[in-house]
């Protein structure tokens, strides 16, 4: 076709798609040892498991170049789409709850305010009912 | 020039997976320890995936999917052992 080399296109178009895959990986490995809380190295630490993924599986697909594995690359992504928020929510809380970040970092915290409402909140109560138990 | 991308990803992923592993021997706490495994699991899932689309031998996408469903679950379940531990 007007003598352009699609084959050579596609191995070009792979080759790039996995050094950009691996250059997330490598992102995220220098952004753990570079950064100085935990909250900021897990912003580092989604890099590879969102975009880096996406580019390698792109890889894999145009590389194999049949459309039966793509639902299943496409599985692998929507997955951990779904499953990457869930542990970086749960990492955060902890490590919100149990004082693992630097206060001095942090440009907002909106979460200081309701914690320190629900605190007082709950002095109240306590305040109130002595014998909360048998509340519940 | 394949040879060459292949060098290439084998240097960079090593590169990686160097500095989360020594992120998992320094690391402070245990959170950062669990978020610097996470991102191991996921350089080894990169791996796996470069060795695929570079042999087009899609025998081992089945670890890549299981590291995507259920990669999660450790973090999650350090996370809440370290809160209810702080609570309690």
């Amino acid at each position: 076709m007007n003598g352009v080399d699609w084959d050579q296109i596609r191995e070009i178009a792979v080759a790039v798609l996995l050094i950009v895959g691996c250059l997330m990986s490598l992102a995220a490995g220098i952004g753990l040892l570079r950064f100085p809380d935990l909250l900021s190295r897990m912003h580092a630490a989604t890099k590879p498991q969102v975009l880096g993924l996406l580019c390698l599986l792109s890889a894999v697909a145009l590389s194999v170049g049949q459309w039966m594995w793509v639902p299943v690359l496409a599985l692998v992504w929507v997955f951990q789409l779904l499953t990457a928020p869930v542990s970086a929510h749960m990492v955060g809380r902890a490590a919100y709850r149990s004082k693992h970040l630097k206060e001095a970092t942090l440009v907002a915290d909106d979460l200081a305010e309701v914690v320190k409402g629900a605190q007082a909140l709950e002095d109240a109560r306590r305040y109130d009912d002595p014998e909360p138990d048998d509340a519940r | 020039m394949m040879t060459v991308v292949v060098w290439v990803c084998g240097g960079l992923l090593s590169l990686a997976a160097a500095a989360a592993i020594l992120r998992i021997v320094r690391g402070p706490s245990l959170l950062d320890r669990m978020l610097a495994a996470d991102v191991l699991l996921v350089i080894v899932g990169s791996a796996l995936l470069v060795h695929a689309a570079i042999t087009k031998d899609l025998s081992n996408i089945v670890f890549v999917l299981i590291m995507a469903i259920a990669g999660f679950l450790g973090s999650v379940t350090v996370a809440r052992t370290v809160a209810a531990r702080e609570q309690g």
